[in-house]
């Protein structure tokens, strides 16, 4: 016996990026817009979707709903009578913390994509993992709370710069909480510089019609560019 | 956490290149970027790469620095904290050069003596 070295230079995240791509080139040729809706456990990304799916005009959209276990989260979707798909996690050993772009290749055949104009991938609730794997997505779009401390952003920069959006949820508990909202958003410009961020509060309201617009446009520029 | 993902990745990325062959030694360049930590990942491998031709493998990991680039005014700098605006103009237009690596760099393989014939 002896050692050969052999030369590789390859980025180990290519063969997910290969079929990630393959995805989106399915979802592109379906005219559905993809969106990979990301945030820590319990931000409130479900309830943040309950609030606008049903009233995005001439958007149909459809729901991916990833989580470990369970389909509770998919379970209140579909009362909102919109399709709604379930993608467990749980093969392997224990279940994966995310989704990879191989995962959602396996849900395409269930999704009727002729029937939808927007989906919305409801990732695995983890601020770390779904960061590092696309999934053929248009945008990522994430959600933190402010229940989760002003420090997120320096902790978790991956998953601040991977997105396009910010959605900062639950304000209306900020005069509840010892939270420096200002604080907060220092911290996500410093991490990432001009992204798009939002404040809302899916208990209130407030905030829920500039996040509708904004499905809205990127629903809208995905078609003309289709 | 996610290194157990992450060494996933790389036991496949891996498997690939080795055509069948014992693997001895696997040389990674990692960006700091991307917050992998050294020793989790080393341990995450060491468990993924149980029953595959990686089994025993050692790991070489080599740390490469976060370098970014700003569009507008040209500086380039290097960042140990996650602070992405521009340290000379201020602007956020930045590019990050350096520090996303990801990559199985070379991998060491066991090859079988060849035997000349008598």
């Amino acid at each position: 016996m002896h050692r050969t070295k052999v030369t590789v230079v390859e980025e180990a995240l290519d063969a997910n990026n290969t079929i990630a791509s393959a995805n989106r080139m399915d979802f592109d040729r379906a005219g559905v817009t993809v969106i990979n809706f990301m945030s820590a456990p319990g931000a409130g990304k479900t309830t943040l979707l309950e609030r606008v799916v049903s009233s995005l005009p001439g958007v149909r959209v459809g729901v991916l709903e990833g989580d470990v276990q369970g389909s509770l989260d998919a379970d209140r979707l579909a009362g909102l009578h919109i399709p709604v798909v379930q993608l467990n996690t749980d093969s392997g050993f224990g279940g994966e913390c995310h989704l990879d772009a191989n995962m959602v290749r396996s849900a395409i055949p269930a999704l009727p994509l002729e029937e939808i104009d927007l989906l919305i991938v409801e990732n695995v609730g983890n601020l770390v993992c779904p960061a590092e794997f696309r999934i053929g997505e248009d945008a990522r779009v994430m959600v933190t709370a402010v229940t989760e401390g002003e420090d997120k952003p320096l902790k978790y920069p991956l998953m601040f710069r991977a997105c396009e959006l910010v959605l900062v949820n639950k304000i209306d508990l900020l005069p509840h909480l010892d939270f420096d909202l200002d604080s907060l958003l220092y911290n996500i410009d410093q991490v990432h510089p001009d992204v798009e961020r939002m404040l809302v509060s899916s208990r209130t309201g407030e905030g829920i019609d500039a996040w509708r617009e904004w499905l809205l446009r990127l629903a809208v520029r995905d078609q003309v560019a289709a | 956490m996610h290194e157990l993902a992450l060494s996933s990745a790389i036991v496949a990325t891996v498997e690939r290149h080795a055509a069948g062959r014992r693997v001895t030694l696997v040389t990674l360049r990692i960006g700091r970027l991307r917050q992998v930590v050294p020793a989790t990942l080393e341990f995450y491998f060491e468990f993924v790469a149980r029953g595959s031709v990686c089994e025993g493998a050692r790991l070489e990991l080599e740390l490469l620095e976060a370098r970014l680039h700003c569009n507008p005014c040209g500086t380039e700098w290097s960042i140990d904290v996650p602070a992405f605006r521009c340290p000379s103009c201020g602007d956020g237009d930045v590019a990050v050069v350096g520090g996303n690596e990801l990559q199985v760099e070379s991998i060491e393989v066991e090859e079988a003596e060849c035997i000349a014939p008598k």
